[in-house]
């Protein structure tokens, strides 16, 4: 078990969301979404320039860029 | 059955609240705006049992939080005019993460009614929801549905109606925050009964989450109202926030984002959702994804797709431009024999025919490119698009959801500005969001089309296809350096998170399609119908007045008299009588349009056209090209027809081009270049002003890109014409 980054998560690794240490506009925007502490993530795919990501999350595929995807940390097996 | 029942659809995007929506109306819908701020309003109406139901669709949305204006559209939708039922439309094999929003309207306590959409899809997965329990555990009744067919749809509007027909209002459930914000709660719940202009609205327990949410309307409202318990109640919400941050690191929007998880985790995870076999759900869409977003073929495949749209545009509507142009020729041949010549004859040949003729000659290539988009956009891939497209629109100050408005604007040419103007609501942040709104009018609109279309036909005939492509990458250019430009200038600021949802693939509905591309078409013919109407008789009347003095066309009188009698003297043959004849009137007809108020304006002009090539009567389309851009083409025409010696009129405007001595490839290529970026048309300026909140921005944006244009098409003309015309 290891805490990364979710910027430095590989394409088809999976792991669960620790902490979004973000408020404001972009913490809303993350956790509407249902990234929140305790759900599991897959990473399926990166836009052609790399960024923004991809992510399966609870059945369904979101998008983030890296710079957002800075303040999630997640616990991979 | 005495009052109507108000529903309001409301549901995360892609939920399929709009095919249910299609499913409910059928055509009996009706497109508006909410007073004052411009989040589109659709409303319908259907008929249950005798009953009748109003049907408004609400904005999708994931949340019901200040920070967007859709969100505040349903949240203030349903506190202000308190619909009957509110029907969410939730996901079925997506429960979790759509029951977010749900829970939210369980916490405002209004009349719920849960449609549990695509069931179909959830079983073929293997999934299947216990929707008795599900709806027991939540309180409010949940109904399986299937909108795309209908299935399911009749025991839904069954439990709205009994809903309706329940005298006790629902309560807003209870949820536990967990002990840190309950406390803060507890404490704040007798300051927030002090504030009773906002719990007459809103249930008290709401007020104090919406607070320490820090949500902007609620926080200013109680500021306004009760200004001495907000300070009180700012003060408590800062000391949890405080708190909270010491000891977690977190702050209370989080934690309630949190514990509303949690309620809705516990209540589907015992038993309400059971999977028979594992599988994904998702694993068609996934494939398809790997190879469609793939780092080298998706940006092949990407534009591959839209020059496919093209080609289909293009080539398939073709006929039916035909067809429609050769109808509206045989109208002028009626008119010409009907009426004897005069101002008339002229009005409604050169004025209304030519108007409105050329206007709805292209109705055909509108419906076939909304077709298109509609097609990419209900099938999913247009996000794809924005997921692509976001390293670049990022790099450009824009946000990936910039691609919408500017794709509808023309980015696949054949939009209109007007409604990409519009869909830049979706943007959330102002500057992103304003630069957008700046730079869209810089697409190749579907009005704008025809002159192109016309322009390139006739000089560049060759590589059609090709050319118009080019146009649009062009367009693209352009719109992207004009948008850095204002986003390191005027727009300078931070940019907004691309936190979005890739939706599964889907099979567009036909109905779902058809309801699309008319609606869309249908704007444009109205706005053809009335604005174009008008203007082209404006124009007319322009062109034509005040006409010769009465020396000139006495002048001409005597002419036409000496041409007659010379040729009864010379006995010669009548062709060429007849050829003299026209010439007279030809020259007649060129100094009345020069003399005429438009050809006045255009000769002043011309002083500064000139460099970019442009002749005076190019100058007066151009001039009505800011009243609306289809003009251009009707004013182009109704120049050459009043100034021509061919009096013909069902010779086509391309052939009349082709032979004017005053234009080659090279002016026409700066002609281009000059319409595709000068002034957008008026409407669009007064939808620039509306959307900013001030006219500062549409008579920057008038006089911002007729500066870049000019700039341009002098450009263009001067190396041309070094190049080519020496």
């Amino acid at each position: 078990m290891a805490l990364i980054n979710l910027r430095n998560m590989a394409i088809n690794q999976t792991g669960t969301i620790v902490a979004v240490k973000v408020s404001g506009e972009l913490g809303r925007r993350i956790r509407e979404m249902g990234l929140v502490p305790g759900t599991d993530i897959t990473v399926k795919q990166r836009a052609p320039l790399n960024d923004p990501v991809a992510l399966r999350v609870m059945g369904g595929t979101l998008t983030l860029r890296n710079n957002e995807a800075d303040y999630i940390e997640v616990e991979v097996p | 059955m005495d009052t109507n029942i108000t529903i309001a659809l409301s549901g995360n995007p892609n939920a399929g609240k709009t095919t249910l929506f299609n499913h409910l109306t059928g055509a009996r819908q009706h497109v508006g705006n909410y007073p004052g701020i411009t989040v589109e309003q659709k409303e319908g109406c259907c008929l249950h049992r005798g009953q009748g139901l109003r049907v408004v669709d609400l904005p999708g949305t994931y949340s019901l939080t200040a920070y967007s204006v859709e969100e505040l559209v349903a949240r203030d939708f349903l506190v202000n005019e308190k619909p009957d039922v509110v029907v969410d439309v939730v996901d079925a094999s997506n429960l979790e993460r759509h029951l977010y929003l749900g829970c939210q309207f369980l916490e405002l306590g209004v009349p719920l009614v849960i449609a549990l959409n695509m069931i179909d899809v959830a079983e073929n997965r293997g999934v299947t929801i216990d929707a008795l329990t599900l709806s027991e555990r939540l309180g409010v009744p949940v109904i399986p549905i299937v909108a795309r067919t209908g299935r399911g749809v009749d025991q839904l509007l069954d439990a709205v109606l009994a809903v309706a027909a329940t005298e006790t209002r629902q309560q807003p459930a209870f949820l536990r925050y967990g002990s840190d914000v309950d406390e803060a709660l507890s404490y704040m719940m007798p300051l927030i009964r002090e504030c009773n202009e906002l719990t007459a609205l809103y249930p008290e327990r709401w007020i104090g989450v919406k607070l320490l949410e820090n949500d902007e309307q609620i926080v200013q409202k109680a500021a306004v109202s009760h200004p001495a318990a907000a300070v009180k109640l700012k003060e408590r919400c800062e000391t949890v926030t405080d708190h909270l941050q010491n000891t977690i690191g977190v702050y209370p929007e989080a934690v309630i984002a949190d514990h509303r998880y949690g309620y809705i985790k516990s209540i589907l995870h015992q038993g309400v959702v059971t999977r028979k076999f594992v599988a994904d759900r998702l694993y068609a869409s996934d494939k398809i994804d790997k190879v469609v977003t793939h780092r080298f073929l998706g940006p092949l495949i990407m534009a591959g797709v839209l020059f496919a749209l093209y080609t289909f545009t293009f080539s398939y509507s073709k006929v039916l431009v035909e067809w429609l142009s050769s109808f509206f020729a045989l109208i002028n041949i009626g008119v010409d024999s009907l009426l004897p010549d005069g101002p008339l004859k002229s009005l409604i040949s050169s004025g209304i025919i030519a108007g409105v003729g050329g206007v709805l000659g292209f109705v055909p290539i509108i419906m076939f490119m909304f077709f298109g988009i509609a097609v990419l956009e209900d099938s999913g891939y247009l996000a794809r698009v924005a997921f692509m497209m976001d390293r670049i629109f990022h790099f450009f100050g824009l946000h990936g959801s910039s691609v919408m408005p500017f794709i509808v604007s023309g980015g696949i040419a054949g939009g209109c500005a007007v409604p990409g103007v519009m869909a830049t609501r979706t943007l959330r942040s102002p500057k992103e969001r304003l630069a957008t709104l700046l730079t869209v009018p810089f697409m190749n609109c579907g009005a704008k089309l025809p002159v192109l279309t016309l322009l390139i036909g006739t000089f560049f005939s060759d590589h059609q296809a090709r050319y118009m492509f080019l146009a649009t990458l062009a367009a693209w250019f352009v719109a992207l350096c004009a948008a850095k430009f204002l986003r390191m200038t005027v727009l300078r600021g931070a940019s907004t998170p691309f936190v979005m949802e890739l939706p599964p693939y889907r099979f567009p509905t036909l109905k779902g399609l058809a309801i699309h591309t008319w609606e869309r078409t249908w704007q444009y013919i109205k706005k053809a119908g009335t604005v174009i109407l008008g203007i082209s008789i404006l124009l007319w009347a322009m062109m034509t007045y005040p006409g010769l003095t009465h020396d000139r066309a006495a002048y001409f009188e005597q002419q036409r008299q000496q041409a007659q009698q010379a040729a009864v003297t010379a006995s010669e043959a009548k062709e060429l009588l007849n050829k003299t004849l026209q010439q007279i009137k030809a020259e007649e007809a060129m100094e009345g349009l020069r003399n005429s108020l438009g050809g006045r304006i255009g000769i002043a002009c011309e002083r500064v056209s000139q460099y970019a090539g442009i002749d005076w009567r190019t100058n007066i389309a151009l001039l009505g090209g800011i009243a609306a851009k289809e003009v251009i083409i009707s004013t182009l025409g109704t120049a050459y027809s009043l100034g021509d010696v061919n009096r013909n009129n069902t010779a086509s405007l391309s052939e009349r081009l082709a032979k004017d001595p005053g234009w080659n490839p090279v002016v026409a290529l700066a002609v281009l270049v000059f319409i595709m970026f000068y002034a957008p048309c008026f409407i669009t300026v007064i939808c620039i002003a509306k959307e900013a909140g001030s006219w500062k921005w549409g008579a920057f944006s008038m006089i911002f890109n007729t500066l870049f244009a000019y700039s341009m098409a002098v450009m263009i003309y001067q190396i041309g014409a070094l190049l080519y015309l020496r």
